[in-house]
């Protein structure tokens, strides 16, 4: 206040910026507040209640449901869910990353018509696009069929309703999350550094290795984060792909919700994942931020 | 759960996961009489034979009905029949399963329905929270068409809180040209060399544990800690043979040949039947469950007389053999069945099944408290 009265001139564009911005920020930030603070604090006040016969919470005070979480079968889902996951995220950056060079170096015309083919499988409903996969990878489907037509096997194989099947149909589900943003990196990475180290004498591995990988680094990590997250959250694929055998805890979630009518089990559940994600994104934005800190610094 | 025509199978599977996959209750369609309203304005031919039927001959024109049903259970123009005859404006709301029309139920306060269908075990939970309307049978003189074993079930004896609309058991669906018919749950639980990866169980909890509750000896009403154990560990070691869990598309899988034997609902096997004659239907020799589907009037209805004259409407025997001629389940109504006629029980074996033949099974029951022990079992089952 203080501020204001002594030193007018100053204070008001002050207040008429903080004004300004609080109109620009405002809804957005409303927005975010009411629809995602507000359903994670209920979810949180469950978390400590207890479950109502027919779903629901009653409000009786309980840890019970932490103790649950932490019974080794739950823990195993979760462990079983972070494998998938990883797994997912590793094939998508072997076959991600290597896509999104070779289209930053296509010409300019070029480089558009790959983009839209990446993306094209969104414009197909999701659903639609896994039941496809049922289609082509059952034991009397196309691919085994002609796979036994030809002699190369004697009999179907079992490529549906396992762990590897999941990881498939993720993978094809969210392996463009992975190439756009680090498509946008290397597109925006400036060629003359890597010139500049191709004239300093390093190979083209070096070059790869001490200056491309290291500046796409962040934009990397963000598709490893867009891949990694849904992935580990997904559980209309393990249910379909995965035939309901390979419980992820997307399932576990929502089954607790929609079919077992466990609310508080399924909110410790929900925010368990909830929490370990924000420490995710806490990693990435420290790397990010040492690689991006140190080249500001420079 | 059960229940959806063939017309709208193949919709179904997806829309069902959709719904799933948004995590929505909301329950998609509704169908409502309010067109035919416009376009028949009270004929008054229609309404009166059945109002004369109806004993009560009460004026229903000023009451309206929201019904909730599941999907393909009904004829689709069911809202417009029901107004042609009562004069009610019908409004029908779908629900995928009983777990979703629970929810909607139970959710505290006036749900906003006057009539609901489901599963028994529901009704009697939900009589059981104090949320239904006792059956008047004096306005529903219809119900003396149900055949005198439907009106003794274990759930409600003397439908004191609700009318069975369909009825059933669960089996062995399977292809009898590739495989020698199952005669145990034990060739789900462990199947065959040649079956091996070729067979479906369902994941709802009371029907996931049917299989091995029946194969261990026990009831599937128990509640005995040392009996669930039993059956949880010998449903966990099923999983290495199984295909897939499937409470939607097992018929399908039949049809296709990806599967030969499936954990089914009488009615669903039919669905595959109608595909190809050599899917059959089979009570395993361990005896099985009887289910029945049953409408509610809830407690919070303003239009209770209009709601005891729909069931009324229902139970009338051309309506009803309607749902068993198409929904190709049986109804648990006599003159209904007599007219069905003897062809359909020849196409589809388990249509003949007489009231005592499903006797001879096990009514499902709801356990009260103690139902959270199936729910965690399934739960157990399908994460380890």
């Amino acid at each position: 206040m203080s501020a204001t009265t002594t030193e007018p001139e100053r204070g008001a564009p002050r207040r008429r910026a903080l004004v300004g911005r609080a109109v620009f920020a405002g809804p957005g930030l409303l927005y975010v507040t009411l629809f995602m603070t507000l359903p994670l604090l209920i979810i949180a006040s469950y978390t400590v209640l207890t479950r109502g016969r027919f779903g629901g919470v009653e409000t009786e005070f309980t840890f019970d449901n932490f103790a649950k979480a932490l019974q080794p079968i739950y823990l195993s889902v979760l462990g079983n869910s972070l494998l998938i996951a990883s797994i997912t995220t590793a094939l998508a950056l072997l076959l991600g990353y290597p896509t999104a060079y070779a289209i930053a170096r296509l010409p300019r015309q070029w480089r558009t018509v790959a983009l839209v083919l990446v993306v094209l499988p969104f414009w197909s409903n999701f659903l639609i696009r896994t039941y496809a996969w049922i289609i082509l990878l059952n034991s009397e489907g196309p691919l085994n069929t002609a796979l036994v037509n030809l002699g190369i096997v004697g009999a179907p194989l079992d490529l549906l309703y396992n762990r590897g099947a999941v990881v498939v149909g993720l993978l094809y589900a969210y392996l463009p999350l992975m190439i756009l943003p680090v498509y946008a990196s290397i597109e925006r990475l400036d060629p003359e550094l890597q010139e500049a180290a191709r004239n300093l004498g390093a190979g083209k591995v070096r070059t790869f290795l001490d200056v491309t990988l290291p500046l796409t680094l962040p934009g990397t990590l963000i598709g490893a984060i867009f891949v990694f997250v849904p992935s580990m959250g997904n559980f209309v694929v393990p249910e379909l792909l995965g035939g309901g055998k390979t419980e992820m805890v997307g399932n576990l979630i929502r089954d607790q919700f929609l079919v077992a009518r466990n609310w508080p089990f399924g909110a410790v559940l929900a925010l368990s994942v909830v929490a370990f994600l924000v420490i995710l994104f806490a990693i990435q934005a420290a790397i990010g931020r040492r690689i991006n800190g140190g080249g500001a610094r420079a | 759960m059960r229940r959806r025509s063939p017309l709208v199978l193949a919709a179904v599977a997806t829309s069902a996961l959709i719904l799933t996959a948004c995590g929505s209750s909301d329950s998609g369609t509704t169908e409502s009489s309010a067109a035919a309203e416009s376009a028949a304005p009270a004929e008054s031919a229609a309404p009166a034979e059945s109002d004369a039927a109806a004993g009560g001959s009460a004026d229903l024109s000023g009451q309206t009905l929201t019904i909730s049903n599941w999907a393909g259970y009904y004829p689709e123009d069911l809202a417009t029949q029901v107004e042609a005859s009562l004069g009610t404006p019908v409004t029908i709301a779908n629900h995928a399963t009983n777990e979703e029309i629970m929810a909607k139920l139970t959710a505290g306060g006036d749900s906003g329905f006057d009539v609901a269908f489901v599963s028994g075990q529901y009704a009697q939970a939900l009589n059981d929270a104090g949320l239904l309307e006792p059956i008047d049978a004096t306005q529903i003189p219809n119900l003396s068409n149900l055949y005198p074993e439907a009106t003794q079930l274990a759930y409600d004896p003397g439908n004191t809180f609700s009318v069975p609309y369909t009825w059933g058991t669960t089996g062995i669906c399977y292809r009898s040209d590739l495989v020698d018919e199952p005669t145990s749950w034990m060739d789900i639980l462990e199947p065959s060399d040649e079956n091996k990866g070729k067979v479906t169980q369902m994941t709802t909890e009371r029907w996931l544990a049917l299989p091995a509750l029946k194969a261990l000896g026990y009831s599937i009403n128990t509640t005995d800690d040392g009996q669930l154990a039993e059956a949880k560990d010998l449903l966990v070691a099923s999983k290495a043979d199984l295909l897939a869990y499937d409470d939607t598309t097992f018929y399908s899988r039949l049809v296709s040949g990806e599967a030969n034997e499936v954990v089914a609902w009488d009615g669903w096997c039919n669905y595959g039947t109608a595909e190809n004659p050599d899917i059959k239907f089979v009570i395993p020799k361990e005896g099985s469950d009887l289910w029945a589907d049953t409408m509610v009037i809830l407690k919070s209805s303003q239009n209770k007389e209009a709601a005891h004259a729909f069931i009324n409407f229902i139970l009338d025997p051309a309506n009803h053999a309607w749902v068993a001629e198409n929904i190709l389940y049986k109804v648990p109504n006599q003159a209904a069945m007599d007219a069905v006629g003897a062809d359909l029980a020849a196409t589809y074996a388990n249509m003949g099944y007489s009231p005592s033949d499903l006797l001879k099974q096990e009514t499902v029951v709801d356990l009260g408290a103690d139902s959270v022990k199936y729910t965690d079992l399934a739960t157990e089952v399908t994460s380890s």
